[in-house]
């Protein structure tokens, strides 16, 4: 018992690397300042792309959501940094993951609104339409608000996904808080950084998933 | 009316000619006429299925009519020049099953086209909203959310939304087909008070009493053709035809 206390809280490790993994928190959170409001935006616009009225952009749209939900995101994100230098695209790590994930993020995020979407009534629409409103204004003020409220649980879970799956970043070496207590680990032959990494994300997701539970219990 | 002999063609604010819609092969409405003149009340009767609901969302293009004409007021509804947009704030229209904006408040309801559509400051729209509630009967619900409304109140509230964009005319559907029979009284209450305000109306119902009673025409239509049109009193007292007979006894049991 002593020697997995060791291994694994090692709390002199710990105070150690704090300030290192500190570091890789804020990369963490500079990806998901980006790519959460990113994704929850574009995941609007993939929703007005699969549910078109218009087959030729709802089509390609359908197919291109289903692959990249069924597509592995940590391929994806090694195609994007090592593939896109085969074209002439030589991006840095960073924006390898923005573009890697918000593609992979938009799709999910963009099936959940269709679900919302799918949830109102489709009077609200017509009665909405029957007082003048455009079909913009229609989706801004009466359709959306209602899908979102619907699917709100859906949408922050989602949202805990993504800020795990950030982790993946640290395969092509981007310095955010996985890769850092790793990193750590690595340097003072412990595990308790790791530790110390799970314990940020459980402060950081826990609230979010007790919302959750709240939100759901309310339906 | 005095003047009605002289004119040539009589006045319609609604005029719908040879209005043609089908869903794939059913042919809901197959050339129906729909003339409505101003400040009048239209029954539109019939049963199930002969496309009373499909005519009235004809007439302010929430179904797309195969073929015919819509004049209101003077604008081609069906031309593609004519914006639909503005054309339907003077097509109001009040739902069998209300369709109120869940997510907002009963004010909100009301005046969310009168601040988008309108372009009216939230000040004049909040009046506006205040003085259509008194009008349904309803002054103290405008912060009220539509799930915390009786079935009744939420119709009112429907009827509010549309009335104040202040419409040339109101299509009504069903209004009260969704009520508890105990609350449609209150409902049918505020469309006496428009008719008696001279506000044109055209309500597909099955209230038979209410439209003997305060209906100035009533259209009968089955199978997609309107099969009699005219007074209450001839519709109900002196049907010409079989089928409008035949509907009417039914509909007494
Ligand atoms: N969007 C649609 N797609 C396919 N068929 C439809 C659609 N809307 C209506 N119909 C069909 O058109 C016919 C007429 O429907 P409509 O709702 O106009 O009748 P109604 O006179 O209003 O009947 P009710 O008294 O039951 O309300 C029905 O057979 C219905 O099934
Ligand atoms: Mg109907």
């Amino acid at each position: 018992m002593e020697q997995f206390g060791q291994e694994f809280l090692n709390l002199d490790v710990m105070a150690k690397v704090a300030p290192f993994l500190l570091q890789g928190l804020l990369q963490t959170l500079l990806l998901c300042s980006f790519l959460i409001p990113i994704g929850l935006v574009s995941g609007i616009l993939v929703m007005l792309l699969t549910t078109s009225p218009y087959r030729l952009l709802r089509w390609p749209a359908i197919a291109a959501v289903d692959f990249f939900r069924a597509f592995p995101p940590l391929v994806l994100l090694v195609f994007v940094y090592a593939g896109l230098p085969f074209i002439g695209l030589r991006v840095p790590a960073l924006v390898a993951v923005a573009v890697a994930f918000l593609i992979n993020s938009a799709s999910y995020y963009g099936e959940i609104y269709r679900a919302g979407m799918v949830s109102v009534p489709k009077g609200q629409r017509e009665a909405a339409r029957s007082t003048g409103l455009s079909a913009t204004q229609t989706l801004l003020y009466v359709t959306l608000p209602q899908a979102i409220r619907n699917v709100l649980p859906d949408l922050l879970s989602n949202t805990v996904e993504l800020v795990k799956l950030t982790t993946l970043a640290s395969v092509i070496s981007v310095p955010e808080l996985l890769h850092s207590a790793n990193l750590a680990r690595s340097l003072t032959y412990n595990s308790s950084p790791l530790i110390l990494a799970a314990i940020i994300y459980l402060l950081l997701l826990l609230p979010i998933v007790r919302l959750i539970a709240r939100l759901e219990h309310r339906l | 009316m005095s003047s009605a002999a002289a004119a040539p063609v009589p006045r319609y604010l609604l005029e719908a000619r040879g209005v043609r819609k089908s869903f794939g092969t059913t042919e809901v409405l197959k050339s129906v006429d729909l003339l409505v003149e101003p400040g009048k009340l239209v029954f539109l009767i019939g049963p199930s299925g002969s496309g009373k609901s499909t005519l009235l969302r004809c007439c302010n293009r929430l179904e797309e009519p195969d073929g015919g004409s819509i004049i209101m007021d003077n604008v081609d509804l069906l031309s593609p020049r004519t914006d639909i947009n503005a054309a339907r704030r003077q097509i109001g229209m009040v739902f069998q099953s209300f369709n109120l904006y869940p997510h907002l408040t009963v004010q909100k309801n009301i005046t969310l086209a009168l601040r988008k559509v309108v372009g009216m400051s939230t000040a004049d729209a909040n009046a506006r909203a205040a003085e259509m509630l008194a009008l349904v009967g309803l002054p103290d619900k405008a912060a009220s959310y539509p799930a915390q409304l009786s079935g009744g109140q939420q119709q009112r509230i429907g009827i509010a939304r549309s009335l104040a964009l202040n419409p040339k005319i109101i299509l009504m559907d069903e209004p009260t087909s969704a009520l508890d029979p105990e609350l449609v009284g209150s409902v049918l209450a505020v469309v006496k008070d428009l008719r008696d305000r001279g506000i044109t109306m055209v309500i597909a119902s099955h209230e038979m009493n209410f439209a003997r009673e305060a209906a100035d025409k009533v259209v009968f239509l089955d199978g997609g053709l309107v099969i009699e049109h005219g007074s209450a009193e001839n519709i109900f007292l002196r049907p010409q035809e079989e089928r409008t007979r035949r509907f009417l006894a039914q509909i007494r049991h």
